[in-house]
């Protein structure tokens, strides 16, 4: 049986939602939802350094997802949008997670998987130095951000990052990362 | 040489280059998606001012959050005030960041280390 979309985002939608997407990603979207997360931040959290660092990885996860959501082939036949993508912001426990969820091509998986896995084995020290390294000596993309996201989200969190990839057909995959603060 | 005066939006921050003063600011947020559009401007602005620059720039950095589009962005800001530097000019880097911002403060030391320029760290203090 193939995985099942519908299904991922309810399983995602557990503990206190702040906020829950399923849909197009555009900047606008981000824009409007950053604006609403910070006002619900404000609402619940005193800490204001809490709080910074949890809209800052939200920037980070957000944009990352606007700028990797593969295209859809028209062939692709879902009924989803071409930018489709999943993000659910909520408290579970005592921690905020950021759960993020969007199409890959399955070729470029095991790229991603490897830069994940060194990303999560790095220490403090080393994060820094290899995001210092990639900011100096990275060309830019018009595109992203030369790869420094998922650096910048592993240093603020202390690595606490995880992921899965879930085979959607034989050309795709469903990516979903997880972020705990 | 005119000045640059950029009001703050929700993903950009406030600028003010004065060339007259040698005053140079980007305060607010810097979360665009896209960072290079909004800066390549003041970036090509620095390069026109490092050819006649005052005795002494003063660079105000006062970030509230940037994102890592903006990272590289800034870091070619930095980069042309090192070249201010080098050719024998006086340069100031104030860097603020909110009181018990250990990120921002971070952050500022990585750019400090990346430039040969010291930084001046200021804790805002509400």
């Amino acid at each position: 049986m193939s995985f099942d979309i519908d299904e991922q985002f309810s399983k995602m939608n557990d503990g206190e939602v702040l906020l829950a997407y399923k849909g197009s990603i555009t900047a606008q979207l981000i824009t409007n939802v950053l604006g609403v997360v910070e006002t619900k931040l404000d609402h619940v959290i005193d800490k204001s350094i809490t709080k910074k660092k949890i809209y800052n990885v939200l920037v980070e996860s957000l944009q990352n997802l606007y700028h990797h959501v593969d295209d859809l082939p028209s062939e692709f036949n879902s009924g989803l949008d071409m930018h489709f993508g999943i993000f659910v912001v909520s408290k579970i426990d005592d921690q905020y997670q950021i759960r993020t969820g969007n199409f890959i091509k399955t070729e470029k998986i095991k790229s991603l998987q490897e830069r994940l896995d060194k990303i999560k084995s790095l220490s403090r020290d080393e994060l820094k130095e290899l995001y210092k390294f990639v900011l100096n000596n990275q060309k830019f993309s018009d595109k992203g951000g030369g790869g420094l996201g998922l650096i910048d989200i592993a240093r603020r969190t202390e690595g606490n990052v995880d992921y899965e990839f879930n085979d959607y057909n034989t050309n795709y995959s469903f990516f979903i990362l997880n972020i705990k603060i | 040489m005119e000045s640059i005066s950029i009001e703050g939006t929700p993903k950009t921050p406030a600028v003010g280059f004065n060339a007259e003063t040698g005053v140079i600011e980007i305060k607010g947020r810097s979360i665009p998606e896209n960072s290079i559009e909004f800066y390549r401007p003041l970036v090509e602005w620095l390069e026109d001012y490092s050819k006649n620059p005052q005795k002494l720039t003063t660079v105000n950095i006062q970030l509230e959050y940037f994102n890592t589009s903006s990272s590289k962005c800034i870091l070619d800001v930095f980069k042309k005030l090192e070249s201010i530097k080098k050719a024998r000019n006086d340069v100031i880097i104030n860097w603020y960041y909110e009181e018990d911002d250990e990120d921002m403060l971070e952050a500022g030391e990585d750019y400090e280390s990346i430039i040969r320029i010291p930084f001046k760290m200021i804790e805002v203090v509400d």
